[in-house]
């Protein structure tokens, strides 16, 4: 601990590469510290319902587990699963050894002043396990929930998917329906060992002053499978993300899907990194991203450094009302017998979609909101058909905002 | 009634329609011949409303109403819909999604789709990856679902397999009402009289009039409608002496 503390303290000024530089002390408002509650349903109905709109189920039907942090504080941790633990890190940290050798451990803790400050001022975050060979039977859920005006809320997650175990992890990230200022600095960790199968969903549903700074990394063992799908319709102000992933063992799997929209006002800089470091491993990057107003740019990143990897970067854009899209996608191989490609393409709705609908009998508006839907509309093979269906609906509710 | 006057059209600048009259009355069949690049697949997206088909002069009414300056979907409300020769596909809307769309989801998309031999098609996106025949059939599909009264066919048959042909022949011969026969108290004859569907078929090969009895054929040669008889006459002059000879007996 003592390193990381020398480390983080020595990184605290430093700005990351990409991305607007941040003033963190100018979201220095205090997060109160809201009372752990036993039951979700005793939740105020305001939080209920921005909380439901980012994909969390307070009644938790079909959830195996549930974390909800508001502010700083976990109010509530709980696992209905023998083969899930769901620990807030905090209490994690301080009462689990074993927790200290995936703390850290992915991303350097000197990465950007952000990691540093995450170290320094944890609030609270996740650990959330399935046991060896368990197969958790519903979606655990995460709810990070931001409520006090002008704060920054800081979180450290850990999500370890033992040798042969899966589970699937629906996150909501939230502002709450008054709140439109706030720092979200969010830290995770995936530990995805072998032949164990872990899927991340992330609907952000932030507000228009938010600034978001996820860092992310994932290690997947052999036989593994990641699936990590990200969804944000809502206005931000900033988000800046990179998440990268290793994939370690002979026939690792990473696929990464993001919907995107970028409202007027909206700069939103997100990307997907994976290292195909083992043999027959395969990567997939798919985002599609809409603009109406807003600056998006969508990075793609593939690294085979052995030969029998294979990988395919996908950036669909689609500019509807203005705003500015770069689809910047990558390719490296460093070694003979990579099959990599990519494809990327930036455009307007095709005039010729929409008068074909017209001709079915749809407005233009109509037709216009069937092509974005369809845009919007990606085959995710692996990803249970309710967690498709929240996605789904995340995709709905914004739709006004989109058109 | 579909009635065409005087119609000229201009498309990037080239007048392609010179001067167009045609008359479809209530239960009315036509077949449009003319070699390639003649204006057919023009004159049908005139019909259905494309705007990049400049009117520059003549009208066209449809059930009474001047739809010369009517958008797309007006015309289409109005009963009007179209086979095309190349839809465009869209990506992430899935043929199941867009039949519904058709039929204002008053319909049974599955069991059009089982008589369409196109159950397996509906989780596709609409017409990505489809093959020549396939998309033919996706069109009759979703016309099916949209049950217009003025049905323009641009090629229903081309590229489709001798099977499939049939198929797509008494398909088109339900939409256009033409599958009729008496019943104890109407003659055929009456019931035929009694029909309000109307069709404009493009062909090439002819083997639609195989399974189409169409009222009557015209064909199209620079920009104007040469020639009108019997459809089967018609096709057998073209076979026999080209275009070009059947247009000059027609003058
Ligand atoms: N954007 C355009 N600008 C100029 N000319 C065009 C444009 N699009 C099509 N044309 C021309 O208009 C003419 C009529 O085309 P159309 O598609 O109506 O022919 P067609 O009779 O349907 O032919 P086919 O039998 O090959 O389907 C052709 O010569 C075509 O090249
Ligand atoms: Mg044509």
């Amino acid at each position: 601990m003592r390193e990381l503390d020398k480390k983080a303290a020595e990184a605290i000024e430093k700005k990351a590469p990409l991305g607007p530089d941040i003033n963190i002390d100018a979201y220095a408002e205090k997060p109160p510290i809201h009372n752990k509650v036993d039951d979700l349903s005793t939740l105020p109905d305001d939080d209920k319902d921005v909380m439901l709109q980012a994909g969390v189920d307070v009644n938790e039907a079909e959830r195996s587990g549930s974390y909800i942090q508001k502010d700083s504080s976990a109010v509530f941790s709980f696992s209905h699963d023998d083969g899930l633990e769901v620990i807030p890190i905090r209490e994690a940290l301080e009462k689990l050894d074993w927790v200290h050798d995936y703390y850290w451990k992915l991303i350097a803790v000197d990465t950007d002043k952000y990691t540093a400050r995450a170290h320094l001022d944890l609030q609270d975050g996740y650990v959330i396990r399935a046991l060896p060979g368990c197969k958790i039977s519903f979606p655990v859920q995460t709810c990070l929930y931001l409520e006090r005006e002008g704060s920054t809320q800081i979180v450290h997650n850990i999500v370890i998917a033992e040798e042969g175990s899966e589970v699937h992890i629906i996150s909501g990230c939230a502002a709450a329906a008054h709140a439109t200022k706030g720092l979200h600095i969010g830290i995770s960790e995936f530990f995805v060992k072998k032949n164990a199968k872990l899927s991340f969903t992330m609907i952000h549903h932030w507000a228009e002053d938010m600034i978001v700074r996820p860092r992310s990394a994932t290690i997947v063992e052999e036989g593994g499978l990641f699936l990590n799908n990200y969804v944000s319709m809502r206005p931000i102000k900033s988000i800046q993300a990179y998440p990268t992933t290793y994939l370690e063992g002979k026939n690792a799997v990473a696929r990464f899907y993001s919907l995107l929209v970028g409202s007027p006002g909206s700069e939103i800089d997100m990307g997907g990194r994976v290292y195909l470091r083992s043999e027959e491993t395969r990567a997939e990057i798919i985002s599609r991203a809409i603009t109406n107003g807003g600056n998006i740019i969508a990075r793609g990143d593939l690294i085979g450094e052995v030969p029998g990897v294979k990988g395919h970067l996908e950036c669909h854009g689609l500019i509807l009302n203005g705003g500015f899209m770069h689809a910047i996608p990558e390719l490296s191989g460093k070694i003979d017998g990579v099959e990599m490609s990519h494809e990327a393409a930036v455009g307007k709705i095709a005039q010729d979609e929409i008068l074909y609908l017209m001709s079915r009998g749809l407005t233009e508006d109509e037709a216009t909101a069937t092509i974005v839907r369809g845009f919007l509309n990606v085959d995710i093979p692996g990803l249970p058909s309710k967690l498709k269906a929240e996605i789904d609906r995340a995709v709905q509710l914004s739709q006004k905002d989109v058109m | 009634m579909l009635v065409i006057e005087d119609l000229k059209v201009r498309l990037g600048g080239k007048e392609i329609l010179k001067h167009i009259d045609l008359v479809i009355e209530p239960g009315e069949t036509h077949i449009l011949f003319g070699p390639n690049g003649s204006g057919k697949t023009s004159l049908l997206m005139t019909i259905m409303g494309y705007p990049q088909y400049e009117v520059v002069c003549g009208k066209i009414f449809f059930k009474d109403k001047d739809i010369t300056d009517m958008s797309i979907n007006e015309r289409a409300e109005l009963g009007i819909g179209m086979s095309y020769q190349r839809p465009p596909s869209i990506q992430g809307l899935k043929t199941r999604q867009m039949v519904h769309l058709c039929g204002r989801n008053g319909v049974d998309v599955d069991s059009l789709a089982s008589r369409m031999n196109f159950t397996d098609f509906l989780d596709r996106d609409i017409n990505v990856g489809f093959s020549g025949g396939e998309i033919k059939r996706s069109e009759l599909l979703q016309l099916m679902a949209q049950d217009p009264d003025l049905l323009l066919f641009d090629e229903p048959e081309s590229g489709v397999d001798l099977e499939n042909i049939a198929l797509i022949g008494n398909t088109i011969n339900q939409l256009l009402e033409r599958d009729v026969k008496g019943t104890a108290d109407k003659s055929k004859k009456e019931i035929m009289k009694l029909r309000t569907k109307m069709g404009l078929i493009i062909t090439h090969t002819g083997f639609i009039l195989d399974y189409v009895t169409a009222d009557k054929g015209q064909v199209l040669f620079d920009g104007i409608l040469a020639c009108r008889s019997n459809p089967n006459a018609i096709f057998k002059q073209i076979k026999e002496e080209g275009y070009e000879e059947c247009v000059r007996c027609a003058s």
